[in-house]
């Protein structure tokens, strides 16, 4: 079982980190987290001493936006093309396959994020502290972002307006990753990443099950 | 050798509020195969899907013994790929699974390339036509090494020549001890062939 779900998961990445059959990959998602830090300051004006106040909070707005770019084709071109009928067949459970799913979400997306923060960091004039507890805060809640990314993906696979309402759906179950994510930034904010990791491995915890049971509830109705 | 059985009691599926079928009753051996026939609509797919364990039966139970594949109008293949890579795939998979261990080479019949794909292995799976995709589907069923097979339309988009090699295959598959059943609006020319005609159980 370990040796299919190692198969499965690096055909996930592969297609996750390239993109294909109108999958954008990595790329995509990673251009506009970067494009927003390039653009505030364009909109708020040169100003170092407002930039490094509010730009902690820009960059993570700009990480929840990007999660929620792809979320479309995560999960319904494998259910369009039978591949989860064809592994439910093989006995492999719709949990370990979302599990696998989030893992190869989060390298393709978080990990280049964590990558990109510093340059996002330099353009919105944070200082060396504020850009550590940046990446610290994006290390333990991107994994959260991908699962709740994947979940509502696997909701929303097969549905008319899925793509549409999959965004919808991300904005409230996202924004306790915001506030505690931002949060930590504020001078005596540090207890925020506790409460950061915790809606994170709560959200990876209960993803498998809500992601495998959707799928299956999915197919059900079809 | 394991046994390998398929079978259905008092069967029926709900569509909606509609029934379609109720009271349907087969059982299948190794070697033995079981045409399902009837009009669109009548249900076909939706049985060959609760075979499969992918709907739950409105009532009545499925009892089975053997490894199951099963081929439907999605084949299952990554359209970025080349066809062999996308092949390969499932084959890695099928490698890793014990239950599908069985020895492939007999459901081909004794022949290296049955479906004619030799020649479209670097092809991307999105360049094929409809019946070259469905060619592939059937080598990656025939790959699997699972006794039964479950095929749901497999003779649509070939032409009579592949309609005749795919039906070959099937064949080589009952001879080797598998069993088929197969939903097709299609004749078919397979010894041990049984006939449902579903529309017979229709509520």
């Amino acid at each position: 079982m370990i040796r299919t779900l190692g198969v499965i998961f690096r055909r996930d990445l592969a297609i996750l980190l390239r993109g294909a059959m109108g999958r954008g990959g990595a790329v995509l998602p990673l251009l506009f987290f970067l494009a927003v830090a390039m653009l505030y300051p364009f909109a708020v004006g040169p100003d170092a001493r407002l930039l490094a106040r509010t730009g902690a909070g820009v960059i993570w707005v700009a990480a929840l936006l990007a999660a929620i770019l792809p979320l479309d084709r995560l999960v319904e071109p494998d259910v369009e093309a039978g591949f989860f009928d064809q592994w439910a067949l093989r006995g492999i459970s719709e949990e370990a396959l979302v599990l696998v799913r989030i893992a190869a979400h989060w390298l393709s997306f978080g990990v280049p994020l964590l990558l990109a923060a510093p340059l996002s960091a330099g353009l919105l004039s944070l200082d060396a502290g504020q850009l550590a507890t940046v990446e610290l805060g994006l290390l333990l809640g991107t994994p959260g972002l991908a699962a709740i990314g994947v979940t509502i993906a696997a909701l929303t696979a097969g549905l008319r307006a899925g793509s549409a309402l999959g965004g919808l759906l991300a904005i409230p179950l996202t924004v306790p990753l915001l506030i505690f994510g931002a949060g930590s930034l504020q001078p005596g904010g540090e207890g925020g990443l506790g409460l950061l990791a915790a809606c994170s491995l709560a959200a990876l915890a209960i993803a498998p099950f809500a992601g495998g049971g959707a799928i299956r509830a999915g197919r059900e109705s079809g | 050798m394991t046994v390998t059985t398929l079978s259905a009691q008092g069967l029926a599926c709900r569509r909606g509020d509609r029934i379609l079928f109720r009271g349907l009753d087969f059982a299948l051996q190794a070697g033995e195969a079981l045409h399902l026939a009837g009009p669109n609509g009548v249900g076909k797919s939706s049985l060959i899907r609760i075979l499969a364990g992918l709907r739950e039966a409105y009532a009545g139970t499925v009892e089975r013994q053997g490894a199951l594949a099963l081929l439907d109008e999605r084949p299952a293949l990554d359209g970025h790929l080349p066809l062999g890579q996308a092949l390969d795939f499932w084959r890695r998979i099928d490698r890793a699974q014990p239950q599908h261990a069985a020895p492939p080479p007999t459901t081909t019949g004794g022949r290296a390339d049955p479906f004619g794909l030799d020649d479209l292995l670097d092809v991307p799976v999105r360049y094929l036509s409809t019946g070259q995709r469905k060619r592939a589907g059937l080598a990656r069923l025939a790959a699997s090494g699972a006794a039964i097979w479950l095929l749901d339309e497999p003779l649509n988009g070939l032409d009579a020549h592949w309609a005749l090699a795919a039906q070959a295959a099937i064949a080589a598959h009952l001879a080797a001890g598998g069993l088929a059943l197969i939903a097709s609006h299609q004749p078919l020319t397979l010894d041990h062939l049984r006939t449902l005609a579903l529309a017979e159980y229709a509520a």
